[in-house]
């Protein structure tokens, strides 16, 4: 079983995000990009998988711009098979929407034929949790979300999904749609090694052309705002002021 | 706590505007694209915020131990070293036939510098392994290099360098550890080493001592000292591991700082060990590793100060403390933050040029011995051993200066423990002392390298520095560069004529400027590296390459560097025109 992994380049966590002085979005000029850390989850997932031998091939697509070849050369040096990169953008401040990138991704899916499609469940960009729920529905294959374990066995997957107040255990027909979830796994680093077997692992190049495919945007960005500032906070004298003030002022008990 | 980030982009910059790795023609160059080495640094410096840099204090705080002859490494220090083995991190820069990867000393650099700003003291089990894996992969027989090199490679098994004993440090000519030999063509090592880093551990299977020690028949002083292999545990044909040699620790030293590596005195009864390359040529064995050991410390220096530079940093800018003298920058908060005082800035561009103009001069180091090894270009070898007692000394005893003023930025903060700021200050001074004193690299500056092949490599030296000053012109953006390093390689040249004129009649007048003179050219150095490093950033800011932001910066420290720091040439040339006298007026016993 093949197992296709979608990456996203992603400003990087550690970076602090300066939104652009007009308001349009959020600088990534020169600002440092990693992949997506769900994306990382899963394929770190997909690895394991192959390693356990469930899946023989692990492949891994990244959408937008020329420079997501970094991203997926990372994905192959943790140990990914074979890279797809979609040039979709020319400028890194083009975000591709999510229903694009489900459209493309359903375009690969039809050329790859993978059992399984293990993205993360979100972008730490955008945060739209939108895309692997989007594919499912035009596959209209079975889908999994917020993965926090996952286990296949023959033509299912069990996964349990983290679901507020708690764990829902599903269980799910494959082929389908898996989004995973923080604590589904830790990712590894990838070994000196493997970065340089990644140097001539096959990384193929399209555009969304090749799989008919419009990408122009159907949303617009009205405003981008840094979150507001925290008001500065008051001091309590006792312990019953405090009660006093959650039950009267706050109203939270 | 202190954190670390590699700073990726300004090796980057290093390895591909500066250095133009790609097109330098060196054997495993061309594979060096820009993909590929930023990959490899990342994931190095991943591994090294993530693993090695939350071990750093924790190596402080709990040191080593020794109980019943086990030395023990502090808590996780296992576990990283299996991380680092695991990665192939080891095996770097290693022969692809023991089990290497293969890639360019100029790559093993800058990866080092990483896990050493990370950990210093961790990064020496792996460090010392490298130096020991260098002298047997140069002087071994093809039966030695068989049976030990691919287990040094993966660090199953560590290594060691024993030169020091207690009455023997600098003056290796003093050695009383003896060499026997014996029937089956081993020898019996008797003697006491002390100071041995990596000594002892618990991190690998097996520990490779490589030993000077003295065999008969080898006359005195250095002519008879011969290089031995002792390993911890003797080595049966089949490479399995035999009997505990009679090697063992008699204690480890408690001391300033690097407490998570174990400085081990080392007793050697009878040891069995095995002549490494030729008898009573040891001493020319070791100085083929000199170049790489000596510019492995002076990345030690400037390396440790990154790290307390990332920090101090931070900390300038977090701390609100006293107000900018312009007006109120921070006007909603009681004062401003400590970045906005100009004697802060000033500490802190001391900091950052200082490393920066250090790590492209230590790279440029690398490239050049990757040079003389890979392409045998005497003309690369001549040069970086003129500039190694530079690099070494020069860049130690500023690492330590610049850490030190990181921890001034913490004002009280930086004095107690619990910040971590004196760490890298009591981490940093070991380099200043060990692979040679700084004062001995003076020593070897001025009374061998200047001297050495009829003082062809320092002229050679000029003239690169001459032909860097006249190749910009016509550039008016790179005079401050330009003019600034004309003054201070003149000065150079005034001071070498000084010593030439002055030596043969009275050598203490050029040794009591030794020390003088290994700054001064230590700023030529960095000014060379700061002019190349404002060309190629003007260069990318012309073709519309690169972050504009970053090339700027990297223009502005390079003009600070210049400025501020270059002036101190003219200080070092008059000390040194004073010759011995100021130095040597009093007798010993005026003291
Ligand atoms: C933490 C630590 C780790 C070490 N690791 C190792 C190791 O792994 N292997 C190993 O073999 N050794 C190791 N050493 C030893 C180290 O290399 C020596 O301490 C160093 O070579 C200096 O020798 P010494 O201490 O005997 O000082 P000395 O030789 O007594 O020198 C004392 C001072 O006198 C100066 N001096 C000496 N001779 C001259 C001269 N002719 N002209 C001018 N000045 C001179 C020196 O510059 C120095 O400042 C280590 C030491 C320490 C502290
Ligand atoms: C061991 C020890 C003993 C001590 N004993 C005492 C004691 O007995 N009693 C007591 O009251 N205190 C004591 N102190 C505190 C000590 O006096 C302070 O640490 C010191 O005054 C610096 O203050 P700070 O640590 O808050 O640093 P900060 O004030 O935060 O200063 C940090 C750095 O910023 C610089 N800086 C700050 N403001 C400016 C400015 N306007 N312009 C330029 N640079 C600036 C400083 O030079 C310093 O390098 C002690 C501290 C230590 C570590």
């Amino acid at each position: 079983m093949k197992v296709l992994v979608p990456v996203k380049r992603v400003i990087d966590y550690n970076v602090k995000v300066r939104v652009k002085a007009d308001g349009s979005g959020v600088d990534l000029a020169n600002v440092k990009m990693s992949m997506n850390p769900f994306d990382e989850i899963a394929v770190e997932e997909a690895i394991r998988l192959k390693e356990k031998g469930v899946a023989t091939e692990v492949v891994v697509v990244s959408i937008g711009v020329k420079q997501s070849q970094e991203t997926l050369r990372t994905a192959l040096a943790m140990g990914a098979d074979r890279a797809i990169l979609i040039e979709a953008a020319a400028d890194v401040h083009t975000d591709i929407e999510p229903l694009a990138v489900a459209k493309l991704l359903a375009g690969v899916v039809k050329e790859e034929a993978p059992g399984i499609v293990l993205a993360g469940k979100q972008a730490i960009d955008n945060d739209m949790n939108a895309t692997g729920q989007m594919l499912a529905a035009l596959l209209g294959w079975s889908q999994a979300t917020f993965a926090s374990e996952l286990a296949v066995e023959g033509d299912k997957a069990t996964v349990t999904r983290e679901v507020d107040g708690g764990l829902q255990t599903i269980s799910v027909a494959l082929p389908a749609v898996v989004t995973v979830d923080l604590r589904l796994n830790e990712p590894r680093y990838a070994s000196l090694p493997n970065i340089m077997k990644a140097k001539s692992k096959p990384l193929a190049t399209k555009t969304p052309a090749d799989y008919g495919v419009d990408v122009s945007p159907r949303l617009t960005v009205v405003k981008t705002t840094e979150p507001a500032g925290r008001k500065a906070g008051v001091k309590v004298g006792s312990v019953d002021e405090l009660i006093a003030k959650l039950k009267d002022e706050a109203g939270v008990i | 706590m202190p954190s670390y980030t590699a700073p990726v982009k300004d090796m980057q910059f290093l390895l591909h505007d500066v250095l133009k790795v790609t097109e330098a023609g060196i054997e495993g160059y061309a594979d060096l694209d820009e993909g590929f080495t930023s990959a490899v640094l990342e994931e190095a410096g991943k591994v090294a915020s993530g693993v090695l840099a939350p071990l750093n204090a924790v190596g402080d705080r709990e040191g080593c131990t020794l109980e019943n002859g086990v030395v023990r490494t502090p808590k996780g220090f296992k576990e990283a070293f299996e991380a680092m083995k695991q990665g192939g991190w080891t095996a770097l820069d290693c022969d692809p036939a023991y089990g290497g990867q293969g890639l360019p000393y100029l790559m093993g650099t800058a990866v080092g510098e990483i896990f050493v700003s990370a950990n210093m003291a961790f990064n020496m089990y792996q460090g010392l392994t490298h130096g020991a894996y260098s002298a047997i992969h140069t002087h071994g027989t093809p039966e030695q290099k068989a049976m030990y090199l691919p287990k040094m490679v993966s660090c199953d098994w560590t290594g060691t360098m024993n030169l020091t004993e207690p009455h023997c440090g600098t003056d290796l000519g003093l050695m009383r550890t003896k060499a026997e030999p014996q029937a089956d063509g081993s020898y019996r090592i008797t003697g006491q080493k002390i100071f041995i880093s990596a000594g002892d551990h618990d991190l690998s299977e097996n520990v490779i001592h490589l030993v000077l020690a003295k065999a008969p028949g080898g006359g005195e002083g250095t002519k008879g000292i011969s290089l031995f292999i002792v390993p911890k545990f003797l080595v049966n044909d089949d490479g399995s591991l035999g009997a505990r040699n009679a090697v063992s620790v008699g204690k480890i030293e408690e001391k300033m700082g690097i407490h998570g590596n174990a400085t081990c005195v080392m007793n050697y009864d009878g040891a069995t060990g095995w002549l490494l390359g030729d008898l009573h040529k040891g001493m020319r064995a070791m100085f083929t590793m000199m170049n790489e050991a000596r510019l492995g410390v002076g990345l030690q220096g400037y390396a440790v100060a990154e790290a307390a530079y990332q920090n101090a940093l931070n900390y300038a800018k977090d701390r609100l403390q006293g107000r900018a003298v312009t007006g109120a920058e921070n006007p909603d908060a009681p004062a401003d933050p400590l970045i906005v005082h100009p004697d802060i800035r000033r500490n802190l561009m001391e900091q950052k040029s200082f490393v920066e103009g250090a790590r492209a001069l230590t790279f440029w180091g690398a490239h050049l011995i990757d040079r003389s090894v890979r392409q045998d270009d005497e003309a690369a070898e001549g040069l970086i051993s003129l500039m190694i007692p530079v690099i070494k000394g020069f860049q130690t005893d500023k690492g330590f200066e610049m850490a030190v003023q990181a921890q001034q930025v913490y004002g009280g903060h930086g004095y107690i423990e619990e910040w971590g700021m004196s760490q890298f200050a009591r981490d940093a001074r070991i380099a200043m002392i060990y692979e040679g004193a700084n004062g001995v690299q003076a020593l070897d500056l001025v009374g061998r390298k200047l001297a050495q092949d009829g003082g062809k490599h320092v002229m050679a030296f000029f003239e690169m520095v001459k032909a860097e000053v006249k190749a910009h012109d016509d550039d008016a953006r790179m005079a401050p560069f330009a003019e600034a390093l004309k003054t201070a390689s003149k000065q150079l040249q005034q001071a070498a004529m000084f010593f030439m004129a002055q030596g043969m009649k009275n050598p203490n007048a050029a040794l009591a400027g030794s020390y003088d003179f290994m700054h001064l050219m230590g700023h030529v150095c960095m000014g060379l590296m700061w002019t190349r490093m404002a060309r190629a950033a003007f260069t990318a800011l012309d073709e519309g390459r690169g972050d504009a932001d970053f090339l700027n910066t990297k223009i502005a420290t390079g003009r600070f560097y210049m400025a501020r720091q270059l002036p101190a040439c003219a200080m070092h040339l008059a000390r040194i025109e004073t010759g011995a006298d100021p130095v040597m007026a009093l007798a010993a016993e005026a003291f």
